[in-house]
């Protein structure tokens, strides 16, 4: 068990019903939790969204936001995938003031992170790169001192490797009986 | 039920789409308006009273109660009417209902809900809408009530089609009162009301698949839970409100009398242990017997039923029960290590918690632990207000005191928020469950009143009294109006001091004696009462309680008692907010302290 606060990430998938997202919002302000980022999308399922939530957390803090979440009557599912083996990824977009002198530079950098240019003016550059969060970090540090004119990522989504745990769950309303009590 | 069902279909109201009514079916079809639906499922639900206030966006449901078997009870002010709803409930075990127009009606339930929320009682509130064209355009009397209630509510719904009247109110009672109960509101706009369908009740199991009421007890956490118990030397249990949701009155008996370990309690599960068994120890936390804290924090097992160690309960964290290890039976997961870390959690329903713990249980000699209890006991006696001869003044304490012998400690008494609170749940020894209705969590003075009116119609054959404050009691006082046009009978005990008393009572300990916007001055409560066709008495002296109480029990109708009150009494003993749990303000001598003592 830990006791010091540590990035967390869980997914939770919600109905697809007005008000669900604030449902959640409103949890997170209501009980005090940091949300380092959240994002919500479609799912594989119709109707059906999935959230992924990066928070700062210990141990007991994560459990009892997992415990409140599932108290939420639109949450059907939600997992912890800070320690499974997961597959973590964010979208970044930075403008960078940079001329024409420079730019070999920074394309040195975007060949180094997989990142791409998508468009170049006359003053700056914007790029783009999807990698997990301390990749992001990474680019973004070394693009800094150019000038970052606008930048803008999405914060994480997270897929976890091999079987999902949800696999199977029936997340209808109208779905066949299954016990709903398990823990 | 079905009788009501059966006359509205002779004459169904004609679709607004012009389809005609089909038949054949095995269900009854027909054609309904939303309002009609409304009444329909409350009364398959078991409904039997609606307390509520009519307007504009509610009217059409108000237009179609007539012909349903449910009576309904008109406030004063909506938040009667929320009260009312979770007073019924707190003393029946079923769901209240509430009912209430858009904008400034939603609003004034806000203050129920919180209370219904706070204290995981059952309630469903229903509210009118402005019509769904017209919502989001600040229209007349429109409020964002799901967005308000947001926070406060265990679920809600805004409905807009007809069609979703049914299923929103199905799953309504069905989440108010299953698992850890509490209150659900669905907003029902003004033309959803209008509306019709052709309907046909669904009477299928609700199905929510995001919904958890309650997990399966682990075993594995029940045999632990057992091995410590068995081996415990200083063990204490203590009951909450979960003990009375739960229904598990007797099986913490069996735990209790088969492991011989004393009972505490917290306010609010007050009467889910008998308070006269030899095993109880009465209440704890800030105003607890100092009996019960100390042997708190000399325990060395804590067995935890259905209570959230409030901060009221445990005083200073840090300090809170060190030498005790910790068993939390506890049926919602978010509550369990929230204040207090637990050794033992047991996460599930609590009479299957309860149901499987007492085969594994032992009687156990504890004698020393016993004694030590005993010991403390005696040394409270001797300071307790009881002990002292009368002396002319009318004491609070005495008061309750004496109104649980006269009533043979069977009243169900409904308590405000205040001095008097503390002081019935001291004095007055409730031995059964569900016989003390009080706000605890929210702590809404205005209360007991209400909460009366609609606990009167779960429990038609007790005898009810609210013990209520002359603060608590003017905050909803008007609904005196509504107990004397439903022709209700209920006594009303207002412990009159002239002060509010709690904060009068925290201004002398820690703001120098300087009484701020405390003093209080009354209308004359008996004339109060007279005005309302109901019998008002006023008692001074101690002599006089007796017959005050005996005329009460025999009118028909409601009396008001105005008891005269020592005016600067307070309650002891009080743990200061955020203090150890056993450093205690003990009650001084002489008993009544004036107010230049600090």
């Amino acid at each position: 068990m830990s006791r010091d606060p540590s990035q967390r990430s869980f997914i939770a998938y919600l109905e697809d019903r007005p008000g669900v997202l604030a449902r959640v919002v409103a949890l997170f302000r209501r009980r005090a939790y940091n949300i380092e980022s959240l994002l919500v999308g479609r799912s594989e399922r119709p109707g059906v969204s999935r959230l992924t939530i990066v928070v700062r957390a210990d141990d007991d803090t994560a459990r009892r936001l997992e415990a409140n979440l599932y108290k939420l009557v639109n949450v059907l599912y939600v997992e912890e995938v800070s320690r499974a083996p997961s597959v973590d990824r964010e979208w970044l977009v930075v403008k960078v003031a940079t001329g024409p002198d420079r730019r070999t530079e920074l394309l040195q950098l975007c060949e180094a992170f997989s990142a791409r240019i998508v468009d170049v003016s006359p003053t700056s550059l914007i790029l783009e790169m999807t990698g997990p969060t301390d990749k992001v970090d990474g680019l973004l540090e070394l693009v800094r001192p150019f000038g970052v004119v606008e930048m803008v990522r999405t914060g994480m989504i997270a897929m976890t490797r091999g079987e999902s745990a949800h696999q199977g769950l029936h997340f209808s309303r109208t779905a066949p009986a299954e016990d709903e009590r398990a823990a | 039920m079905a009788v009501a069902t059966s006359e509205l279909d002779r004459q169904p109201p004609v679709a607004s789409d012009g389809r005609s009514k089909p038949s054949g079916s095995e269900v009854p079809r027909a054609i309904k308006s939303g309002a009609q639906i409304i009444w329909e499922v409350l009364v398959q639900e078991g409904v039997e009273v609606v307390f509520g206030y009519p307007g504009g966006a509610i009217m059409p449901t108000y237009d179609a109660l007539p012909g349903y078997p449910i009576r309904h009870v008109l406030v004063r002010h909506e938040q009667g009417s929320s009260h009312m709803a979770d007073g019924y409930a707190r003393a029946s075990g079923k769901v209240g209902v509430a009912i209430a127009t858009s904008g400034p009606g939603a609003t004034n339930l806000v203050t129920g809900i919180a209370t219904a929320m706070l204290d995981s009682t059952p309630v469903v509130f229903i509210t009118g809408q402005v019509s769904s064209p017209l919502i989001g355009s600040d229209a007349f009397q429109e409020i964002d009530i799901t967005g308000i209630t947001l926070p406060i509510t265990k679920h809600n719904y805004l409905v807009t089609r007809t069609s979703d009247i049914a299923p929103a109110l199905r799953e309504a009672f069905f989440i108010a009162r299953s698992g850890r109960p509490g209150p659900v509101l669905v907003d029902i706009t003004k033309d959803a009301q209008q509306g019709t369908i052709d309907y046909a009740p669904d009477r299928s199991p609700v199905r929510l698949p995001g919904y958890r009421p309650a997990h399966r007890v682990a075993a594995a956490d029940v045999e632990r839970a057992a091995q410590l118990i068995n081996a415990a030397e200083r063990p204490l249990i203590l009951c909450g409100h979960g003990v009375l949701e739960a229904d598990a009155s007797a099986l913490l008996r069996e735990l209790a009398t088969t492991t011989g370990i004393p009972v505490a309690s917290t306010l609010l599960g007050l009467g889910a242990f008998p308070a006269t068994h030899p095993l109880s120890l009465g209440m704890m936390g800030m105003h607890g017997e100092a009996w019960v804290n100390t042997s708190i924090q000399e325990a060395d097992l804590l067995i935890a039923l259905g209570m959230r160690f409030d901060d009221r309960v445990t005083g200073r964290l840090q300090t809170y029960a060190l030498k005790a290890k910790k068993i939390h039976v506890e049926i919602d997961p978010s509550e369990v290590n929230k204040n207090v870390k637990v050794d033992v959690p047991i996460i599930g329903d609590l009479k299957d918690a309860l149901t499987r713990l007492v085969p594994e249980v032992k009687q156990r000699e504890r004698r020393p632990w016993l004694e030590r209890i005993a010991a403390l006991k005696g040394d409270s006696a001797v300071r307790d207000v009881q002990a002292i001869p009368s002396d002319g003044r009318l004491l609070a304490p005495h008061v309750i005191h004496d109104l649980w012998r006269l009533t043979d400690g069977r009243a169900l008494v409904v308590t405000d928020v205040g001095q008097h609170q503390m002081w019935e749940a001291q004095y007055y020894k409730h031995d059964h469950p569900r016989r003390l209705i009080t706000s605890g969590g929210l702590g809404t003075m205005g209360f007991a009143l209400p909460a009366a009116i609609g606990a009167r119609f779960a429990r038609p054959d007790d005898d009810v009294w609210v013990v209520v404050g002359d603060g608590g009691f003017q905050m909803t006082s008007c609904e005196l109006t509504t107990l004397a046009q439903e022709g209700l009978k209920v006594n009303v005990a207002i412990i009159n001091n002239g002060y509010l008393g709690m904060v009068r009572q925290w201004q002398q300990f820690f703001y120098g004696g300087r009484y701020v916007a405390t003093p209080l001055k009354s209308p004359d409560f008996v004339k109060l009462a007279e005005a309302h066709g109901l019998v008002g008495l006023r008692v001074e002296r101690r002599e006089d309680i007796p017959a005050a109480v005996a005329r009460a029990r025999s009118e028909a109708g409601s009396v008001v008692i105005d008891f005269r009150v020592e005016q600067e009494d307070s309650v002891y003993p009080m743990v200061p907010a955020n203090c150890d749990l056993h450093d205690m303000i003990r009650r001084p001598s002489p008993i009544v302290e004036t107010s230049d003592e600090p």
